[in-house]
């Protein structure tokens, strides 16, 4: 039973490789609803995991076994393990939870302050045209969907160039890409593992919405060059840079770059990291259930209900 | 891309191209340069249809100019706009992690980012 409950605390090591290679090797759109779901099905086997030995681990305590109206001992391993476990996994819970409210609260709030921005600007269509010297753009989702954008990125792009970064946008709201963005913030902050997926999920997003985009304008290397011309005004307008260490590939922006200035890719060995994906996930919600299954029947026993 | 694709676009995304078209110009554009630098091909007389639907809307305002109309765009209490996006900006850069749920088009480079961008840009296109 320990080891049922460790597989999905385990697992989702593996997530933040195997998401990377899928994000290789299937296309944009299949790799964002691939991860996402597998993240957040991960995250969710090992919160399950977590409440699992915290709920074993109060039973095993006098108060909360008359409370459980148990009326033999609880059948688990030894105390001297079950009980600090518990406690760890009560602790690692109350971190999660907090860290979840957090993040909410963040994230409502740069929602508002988006959504009052957008009250302010000049709108025609679905985009929202916002006077500032910063250039910036953002596909803000609600009823209706819009395209915000600064006149600093107006005057960055060209003319084609402004149609890929509407196209771009445009996917993203179409694909309901902020439900995937918003899954990928609950998993990352339901296993640290998950953090390094959020990344991963993110790129997905944009690479999904750069192909649509490419695909709309009908020129990879404008929505490119769209990508990249931005991206430098938007750093050229920041006051502050960023302290990350860049991988070899470069950040995020470059590899979307890259990525549209190649020809698109035939989808390759994609079923293999689809499969592992699939069987990694599989195996946590596999191992969570039989574990929660198993003290359910545990604890039937214990209050009399069911023979051992 | 052809003509005929371009003019059956939803007329929402003809107004947000042409309203960006004007917003990138910076000055007043009659109808023919406005149609020079949008990203598309439509017909003249679809881009003068366009800014005269914008021009009810209070969107884009005009003048005369020669035999037909410049329009440009209208802003509002200039200062309005400005305290707003600075307000959001100072909002959401307090988070490190800011461009979470709002899907932002490009996200922050480091210096190593800027160099390989700039290598990947055409010497024209910087």
């Amino acid at each position: 039973m320990t080891v049922l409950l460790l597989l999905p605390l385990l697992l989702p090591c593996a997530l933040p490789a195997l998401a990377r290679r899928a994000l290789d090797r299937l296309t944009p759109a299949v790799a964002l609803w691939a991860v996402a779901g597998c993240a957040v099905l991960l995250a969710g086997c090992s919160v399950l995991a977590l409440g699992v030995s915290v709920l074993t681990g109060l039973l095993k305590l006098p108060l909360f076994a008359a409370l459980g109206e148990l009326v033999l001992p609880l059948r688990t391993a030894s105390a001297v393990f079950v009980v600090p476990a518990a406690a760890a996994s009560a602790g690692a819970l109350a971190v999660c939870g907090w860290a979840l409210v957090r993040s909410a609260r963040h994230q409502t709030r740069a929602f508002r302050a988006a959504r009052a921005e957008a009250r302010g600007a000049t709108a025609a269509g679905d985009v929202c045209v916002v006077d500032s010297p910063r250039a910036d753009a953002y596909a803000l989702p609600g009823r209706p969907h819009r395209v915000v954008v600064t006149t600093a990125m107006l005057r960055t792009l060209d003319g084609p160039e402004r149609e890929a970064l509407f196209a771009h946008e445009r996917a993203h709201l179409q694909g309901g890409h902020h439900y995937f963005l918003a899954a990928a913030e609950l998993a990352a902050h339901c296993h640290p593992a998950l953090r390094a997926v959020r990344g991963t999920i993110r790129l997905a997003a944009e690479r999904a919405a750069d192909e649509a985009a490419a695909a709309s304008v009908g020129d990879r290397r404008t929505t490119a060059r769209a990508v990249a011309r931005a991206a430098l005004a938007a750093q050229a307008a920041r006051s502050a840079r960023p302290g990350v260490a860049p991988g070899a590939a470069g950040g995020p922006v470059p590899q979307r770059v890259q990525a549209l200035l190649a020809a698109p890719r035939a989808p390759r060995a994609g079923r293999a990291i689809a499969t592992l994906l699939v069987a990694c996930t599989a195996l946590s919600c596999i191992a969570s259930a039989t574990a929660a299954a198993d003290v359910h029947h545990r604890v039937e026993v214990a209050q009399g209900d069911e023979n051992p | 891309m052809t003509d005929a694709k371009d003019e059956r676009r939803p007329a929402g995304e003809l107004e947000a191209s042409v309203l960006a078209a004007l917003w990138a110009a910076g000055t007043s554009q009659t109808p023919g340069q406005v149609q020079l630098s949008l990203g598309r091909h439509l017909a003249r007389t679809t881009v003068t249809t366009i800014l005269s639907r914008l021009h009810d809307k209070g969107v884009v305002d005009r003048r005369r100019e020669g035999r037909g109309y410049a329009y440009f765009p209208v802003r509002d209490v200039p200062d309005t706009h400005g305290l707003t996006a600075r307000r959001m900006h100072s909002e959401l850069d307090r988070d490190s992690d800011r461009e979470t749920v709002l899907a932002r088009f490009v996200a922050q480079l480091s210096p190593d980012d800027e160099r390989i961008l700039r290598g990947l840009l055409e010497p024209g296109d910087r």
